[in-house]
């Protein structure tokens, strides 16, 4: 796993909630690396921790009650965990950049765009008012505002949800980061925007060499635009490989349940979707054995008892399941 | 503009074509969601002033006279027609004539002008310490809220124990221990304020703090100050400047009140709680007018303020504003 041109890496992370039914293990010995300039994507349901890792990332879990419980976050080579506040401060929109779930409230409502976007750039980069503002025009125009010098007038509630969105990314990328974090950056836009929305990001990324994070529950944005792709279930990685591999070969119980429950073009029209029975586990209770046991049709005795490792398939795919490969021919018979 | 044709072209031709024209150009369907902007109908100013005169007419009125007091307290000099201090011992306690408008008081200074004059004691000291608790309350209230946890418990019960004195006890206690004096009462006045609009401010500031927004900020690296005072406080202008335009006139009665009891303004600055006092008393059968006038003025201002922050308030509530 380990590359030389790792970008982030993050080991067995534990992220925790202290709540009045008892701790919460949102994210539980998660592990990741992401390269320079390569996108990722991050799946799962939701409630399984895909959010609290990103979170956990520039270590803005509200604490209390949310704590880091171990583990180590390096970013170019340095432990986020253990800097100052005011390190941390300056690689938060300087270094790594993010973009939210929801554009239509991630931008303040009472500051202009272009005050917003200034005001970043001032921070980070030290820049005069005058070529923040020469920054910020440049930016939208990259974003694909137009009229980008009438937009820093104006106010979020002049935008509409995907231009808002535009402008987050425009945000996110002000500063020069190496690395976007995108937390379900389409879930709450138009299909047609949703598109587009990641056409420019994954254009933007590629063209400014920035690595991107995408973590969503849309196995197809997954598909198209990650170079790799970490499946989570119950604050655990239980799959991780590229994304040809996830979609083609998938080798947990819990990839194969998500991709049959979401309808596919190249599946016959009408054909029945086969969803996930159960709900997921309660974080509170400690899981012994695998956490996907009682939803799982392959599941063994032995699942019951020991938790399953991640373990390498074929080199840089790997899966934490007792039972990967019984998955192998059923998925033959299926397609 | 390309944004345009394509809208109209979603009504002509096939919609699932312009679908698909957006899809395959990501840059090009920037300008489609443009339209979807909300068209704003910019009002000019005094279009929104006349309607707000037509839904607020009692908060239009007092408007006129708070702006009226603030006019005659700020051209108290040119408006006054005598010297407020200066004595005119052959014309003592004389009653309201051509010569004495309002009448004169006990040593003989022309009522009219110490009005006119208490005007701008009042008003200075009611905007500088509604304005100036008020805003206190504003950056406590919020920085309460956006810290949460303990500090926000221990700063709150703070708070509940200056609320917990009646404002004019409270205002008692910094006079008793500062002294008397304009800048003293201003302090005295100030200091219950700020808990009350720190509380108001507070439970305000706890559904802003959930915003994204807020976790936006922090994700761009900013600091605590400028994510209180810039990302946040803006957002709570609307209890801010309900809190402020109560406690405008709420300061002009306590200031009287201070001043009255012999706590606030001194002699011989012109000051209505002042006349008040020096006239109510002795003169109440002889020369009313000592007391009347004074009082009256009182009376107008505090109801003027008060009626105003009430049409402030109901213009603010979205709830109310609805209708």
């Amino acid at each position: 796993m380990t590359d030389t041109r790792a970008l982030l890496e993050v080991e067995n992370l534990y992220t925790q909630f202290d709540t009045s039914a008892g701790i919460v293990r949102a994210v539980d010995g998660v592990s990741y690396t992401v390269k320079e300039g390569e996108t990722v994507g991050i799946v799962g349901e939701s409630g399984c921790g895909k959010s609290v890792n990103a979170m956990s990332i520039l270590r803005l879990i509200p604490d209390p009650p949310g704590r880091i419980a171990g583990g180590s976050i390096r970013f170019a080579g340095r432990n986020l965990l253990a800097m100052s506040e005011a390190e941390i401060r300056e690689v938060r929109g300087g270094q790594i950049g993010m973009v939210f779930q929801e554009p239509m409230t991630s931008l303040n409502p009472v500051l202009t765009i272009g005050l917003q976007l200034c005001e970043t750039m001032e921070l980070h980069l030290k820049l005069s008012p005058e070529q923040a503002q020469a920054r910020a025009v440049e930016l939208l125009g990259m974003v694909g505002i137009s009229e980008p010098e009438r937009r820093l007038q104006q106010y979020p509630h002049h935008l509409s949800g995907g231009m808002r969105q535009r402008v987050m990314i425009a945000l996110a990328l002000s500063c020069k980061p190496k690395l976007i974090i995108a937390d379900e950056p389409t879930t709450a836009l138009d299909v047609t925007i949703q598109a587009q929305i990641l056409e420019l990001m994954k254009d933007l990324s590629n063209r400014l060499g920035v690595a991107l994070v995408v973590i969503t529950h849309n196995l197809g944005v997954v598909a198209r635009y990650a170079d790799r792709v970490y499946v989570m279930y119950a604050g655990k990685i239980v799959e991780s490989g590229s994304a040809q591999d996830i979609y083609h070969r998938p080798s947990h119980p819990y990839t194969l349940g998500l991709l049959r429950s979401v309808p596919r073009m190249d599946r016959p029209r009408g054909e029945r979707l086969i969803p996930i029975d159960g709900h997921p586990p309660d974080l509170t209770r400690e899981i012994h054995g695998c956490a996907y046991r009682p939803r799982c049709s392959f599941a063994v005795e032995r699942c019951a008892k020991e938790v399953p490792r991640i373990e390498e398939l074929t080199p840089g795919h790997a899966s934490a399941c007792f039972e990967k490969t019984r998955l192998e021919p059923l998925l033959e018979k299926a397609s | 503009m390309h944004g345009s044709t394509l809208v109209s072209a979603t009504a002509e031709k096939d919609p699932m074509d312009a679908n698909a024209h957006a899809m395959t150009r990501p840059g090009a369907g920037a300008d489609a969601d443009l339209e979807l902007e909300l068209v704003a109908a910019r009002a000019p100013f005094f279009t929104a002033l006349g309607k707000w005169v037509r839904h607020q007419p009692l908060g239009a009125l007092s408007g006129g006279g708070v702006i009226v007091m603030i006019l005659i307290a700020v051209l108290a000099p040119h408006l006054a027609p005598f010297d407020p201090v200066a004595a005119h011992y052959d014309n003592m306690a004389a009653a309201p004539s051509f010569e004495y408008w309002l009448g004169t008081d006990q040593f003989g200074r022309d009522l009219m002008s110490r009005v006119i004059w208490g005007a701008r004691t009042a008003l200075f000291i009611g905007f500088t310490s509604a304005i100036l608790g008020s805003t206190l309350g504003l950056v406590f209230g919020v920085t309460s809220a956006y810290f949460g946890g303990w500090f926000d418990l221990l700063f709150q019960r703070v708070m509940d124990v200056f609320l917990a004195f009646p404002l004019i006890i409270m205002a008692l206690a910094v006079v008793a221990i500062f002294g008397t004096g304009p800048g003293n009462v201003i302090i005295a006045i100030t200091i219950p304020f700020v808990p009350r609009c720190a509380r108001v401010v507070r439970s305000n500031a706890l559904t802003i703090r959930e915003m994204p927004y807020v976790d936006a900020a922090r994700a761009l690296g900013y600091g605590h100050l400028r994510i209180i005072l810039r990302h946040m406080a803006p957002n709570c202008m609307a209890p801010y400047l309900i809190m402020l335009t109560t406690f405008l006139g709420q300061a002009i009665l306590l200031e009287a009140a201070l001043s009255y009891l012999g706590l606030g303004v001194q002699e011989p600055i012109p000051a209505w709680g002042l006349m008040l006092q020096g006239g109510a008393e002795e003169y109440a059968e002889s020369a009313p007018w000592i007391a009347i006038f004074p009082g009256l003025a009182i009376t107008l201002a505090v109801f003027a303020f008060n009626l105003f922050g009430d049409s402030v308030r109901d213009t603010l509530d979205p709830k109310l504003r609805a209708r």
